[in-house]
């Protein structure tokens, strides 16, 4: 069996048995800061591209298809024209802001990467309040956006930021109650124990109606959070032009682009985690055998295979469904989500308290 | 907080929607005072593809000032054409022959279904889905492909003449549109499933953007936008041109005058069109496409007006002659232009998103309001 | 209805107005300083409301000005125009627009392009020309050399 584990360890084995301590974790550092930096430019190329090809899967046409093979290094391409574009600042902007805002957005994005496990034994820092921790940082990626719609002197950036400070805080509530109600039955807020918990089968499954629930909420609640349609409000094309990011250009742009698929890689990321067993292969039960067999699939596969799945549901999303008003958002958050996910979470701790889940 | 809207106060955001802007489908500039998101005024600014074409007009013949036309209301060029040649006809009193006049119709009906299925995926797209924009263009391609077979363009295609069309149709011509037909019906229950029942859309637009009937008819506004607050103005209908009289087809009517009422109006008059089609394409006449007319055309001194049915409303024709060979005065009465006036009436005390919706829904082309 | 049927209704409504039926539809003159309260009875007349303003023109007859009204009564779907002449030196006429709404955006346009002035038009101001053009394009004796608009 291919694991991921195996090779950390003979990593970090090498290096300790090479260099003094101190050294040995900067070089640690170094290589962390590399391999998130390479993930960081390898997920932007791969989420563009397969963004744009199920957009052109569900809008009946092709899709990029001229540079490389079928159109496989459209994203490349593109990001080549980005850099090599001007980064405008505009005239009337506070400049130290407006080019700071793509920044802290990029560098949440980045930090909440830290506690994921990619696969078994695999994950940058298993800190024992993982999920916390990303709840925390994650919140932190509204101040850029405000940054950015405040500094950049438009009227359709600060629109854009207004609404997308309201839309982020509120679903904020939804996404912390649904990650909450998992949180009680696995009695951890570690990620890995997250995890392991979920040996006998997926959250979803062992967890009865409330799980589904939860995960339904999560997801509404996280598409909300990273600012995609049907909730882009705050880049509402055909209302804001472009919303918060009106005056960037060049690699600015881009970072705020990146910065919007690296959030929805670790949404979907955590999203499965919980509820999908992260890297944990599909079990039912006891069933010795079966089990097994599904232990033979690399558990980096299972991650990335569920968290991927999970973003082609955030991309199904906007491709079909009409956008929705401001007032219409805050309803739907704070008139149905949020009570009904603080009703989930007491039918859960019944559950848990109970033990009758699986 | 209401009692404010209508007002500017001091805090107010004002924003230049336009004239470049996704929303705007051209150059419409729009000056709205906000409060917050809520939308107090409205204020359009035009002019930015005025081209005077009413000027132009009283330098050009009969015969020439038909296409300049087609560059007014784009999406209906065949309508627009059709309303000058009726207008110039009037004045000459030709009679047209049975053929050009099924073949007039048809083209007008085809043109119509076209127009609608841009404006439907616009609008989706106006609210944020942008997938059908493409579903409406899969059909539209069909139509442009029949157009052009035809006329020669697929959009401005002046085919209209003074005493018929310019040419005789293509032989293709009944088998493509039976085609299309046959394609539309396959395809016509995505649009409803796609957009009409998602809940998402229906509380977008429902209870948005409500034009009652008196106010319908005070602003002049026509087409499908009056139709949805119950005010009965198909031209088709109530001042029957060409052989529509003889046709059956029902004026589509709603009640509710909001934006989701216009939006119902507008894609079952797509239905009432293929209903139209459906009883002409096995029934075109056979005989001349064109009437003798003379080389040079000179109106009698007079003011003739004639008004059509446009997708987007009533297009009104008015020519003042002094018996020359020009005209002597045109003027060019545009649904757009009359529709465009209740924009401010119906989306104050709206939000943004509400603002684009209603715009949405009354389907304004820009060249058409800016002539 | 015939037009002479409608020609005897307004006759009643309006004494002074003036009649000329050579074209589609009845026309009928009236004097540019009681049109006012003719549009008013017009609007507002009990039996033929005409309701629906469809199209506000001018015509420039190089000696004078013609104000074209076409009216429409959207219940018994008759139509009328309304002409009414002004001075070429000094064309004023009150504004309608408080009447049909719709006239407003119709008055701007005519302002713009014959410089006719609506004496209490809520907000009269070029509409499709830039604030500062100078003269009226659709009179007959604009001439532009820069912007060619004649063939």
């Amino acid at each position: 069996m291919f694991s991921l584990e195996s090779l950390t360890t003979l990593v970090q084995d090498w290096l300790n048995k090479t260099f003094p301590p101190t050294i040995a974790l900067l070089f640690e550092f170094v290589i962390v800061g590399v391999l998130a930096i390479a993930l960081f430019a390898a997920l932007g190329l791969v989420l563009v591209i397969m963004e744009r090809k199920v957009a052109a899967w569900i809008q009946i046409r092709l899709g990029p298809n001229r540079v490389g093979p079928k159109g496989m290094f459209q994203s490349a391409a593109d990001t080549v024209k980005l850099i090599m574009k001007e980064g405008l600042t505009p005239d009337g902007a506070d400049k130290f802001l407006f080019n700071l805002a793509p920044f802290i957005v990029m560098m949440v994005a980045m930090l909440v990467l830290a506690p994921i496990g990619f696969a078994k034994g695999f994950h940058i820092w298993d800190i024992n309040i993982g999920v916390l921790y990303v709840s925390a940082i994650s919140s932190v990626s509204v101040i850029g956006i405000l940054m950015a719609g405040w500094a950049s002197n438009n009227k359709y950036s600060l629109l854009g930021a207004m609404r997308s400070g309201a839309q982020m805080v509120s679903y904020e509530l939804s996404v912390g109650l649904s990650v909450l109600s998992i949180i009680v039955l696995t009695g951890s807020l570690n990620i890995n124990d997250i995890v392991l918990s979920q040996q006998t089968g997926w959250w979803i499954f062992k967890a009865h109606i409330p799980a589904i629930i939860s995960f339904v909420i999560f997801i509404i609640a996280v598409t909300a959070e990273t600012n995609r349609a049907p909730f882009d409000l705050s880049e509402a094309e055909s209302e804001l032009t472009a919303g918060f990011h009106t005056e960037y250009s060049g690699m600015k742009f881009a970072l705020f682009f990146l910065a919007e698929y690296i959030n929805i890689f670790i949404v979907c990321a955590i999203g499965a985690t919980l509820f999908l067993g992260g890297w944990m292969p599909f079990h039912i039960g006891n069933w010795e055998s079966f089990n097994h067999i599904m232990d033979y699939i690399p558990s980096f596969l299972w991650f990335f295979g569920k968290t991927f799945f999970l973003i082609f549901l955030i991309m199904w999303f906007r491709w079909t469904f009409p956008r929705l008003r401001v007032d219409q958002l805050l309803n739907l958050e704070w008139k149905y989500l949020l009570p009904i996910s603080m009703v989930n979470l007491i039918l859960m701790t019944l559950i848990a308290i109970k033990g009758w889940h699986f | 907080m209401v009692e404010e809207i209508g007002k500017t106060a001091e805090g107010d955001l004002i924003i230049n929607v336009g004239p470049q802007h996704p929303a705007t489908h051209g150059v419409l500039h729009l000056v709205i005072t906000l409060n917050g998101e809520t939308i107090k005024k409205v204020e359009p600014h035009l002019g930015y593809i005025h081209r005077s074409i009413e000027k132009m007009c009283e330098s050009l013949t009969y015969r020439q000032f038909i296409y300049s036309t087609s560059r007014m209301d784009y999406l209906s060029a065949h309508i627009n054409n059709h309303a000058c040649a009726l207008t110039v006809e009037k004045g000459l009193g030709v009679e047209i022959p049975a053929r050009a006049q099924v073949i007039r119709v048809l083209m007008d009906e085809l043109t119509r279904i076209a127009s609608h299925e841009l404006w439907w995926g616009a609008m989706a797209m106006d609210l944020g889905a942008f997938t059908p924009f493409f579903h409406a263009f899969r059909e539209r391609e069909s139509i442009n492909d029949i157009m052009e077979e035809t006329c020669g363009a697929r959009l401005t295609m002046n085919y209209m003449v003074p005493g018929g069309v310019m040419v005789d149709l293509h032989p293709n011509f009944q088998n493509r549109v039976k085609s299309f037909l046959k394609l539309y019906k396959q395809k016509i229950h995505e649009y409803d499933e796609l957009v009409t029942g998602n809940i998402i859309f229906q509380n977008r637009m429902k209870g948005v953007g409500i034009l009652s009937k008196e106010a319908a008819i005070s602003y002049g506004v026509t087409g499908p936008a009056a139709r949805g607050s119950g005010v009965s103005c198909d031209i088709r209908k109530l001042y029957p041109y060409e052989i529509y009289n003889t046709l059956d087809f029902e004026e589509v009517l709603e009640t509710a005058g909001d934006s989701y009422a216009r939006y119902l109006v507008r894609l079952r008059e797509m239905n009432e069109s293929i209903k139209i089609i459906e009883q002409l394409i096995d029934n075109i006449p056979e005989g001349d496409f064109q009437a003798k007319t003379k080389a040079v055309l000179k109106l009698p001194k007079g003011e003739f007006y004639q008004r059509v049915e446009t997708a987007r409303g009533e297009l009104g024709v008015y020519i003042v002659s002094e018996g020359g060979t020009t005209p002597y005065r045109i003027k060019f009465r545009s649904p757009g232009f009359s529709n465009l006036s209740c924009l401010d009436h119906i989306t104050r005390g709206g939000k943004i998103g509400d603002l684009i919706a209603s715009m949405g829904t009354l389907d304004l082309v820009i060249p058409d309001i800016d002539r | 209805m015939l037009n002479e049927e409608i020609k005897t209704i307004i006759s009643e409504l309006l004494p002074n107005a003036s009649f000329e039926e050579t074209g589609e539809w009845l026309n009928i003159g009236i004097e540019a300083s009681n049109w006012k309260e003719s549009a008013n009875t017009l609007r507002y007349c009990e039996a033929k409301p005409f309701n629906f303003l469809f199209c506000l023109t001018c015509v420039d007859w190089k000696t004078h000005f013609t104000m074209v009204y076409h009216l429409r009564s959207t219940t018994t779907l008759d139509n009328i125009v309304v002409k009414i002449k002004l001075d070429r030196e000094k064309p004023e006429i009150i504004t309608v627009s408080d009447m049909w709404l719709g006239a407003e955006l119709f008055e701007r346009e005519v302002y713009d392009l014959f410089g006719v002035i609506f004496l209490e038009h809520p907000d009269l101001r070029r509409l499709l020309l830039t604030d500062d053009w100078v003269g009226y394009p659709l009179r007959k004796d604009y001439e532009d050399p820069i912007n060619m608009i004649k063939l």
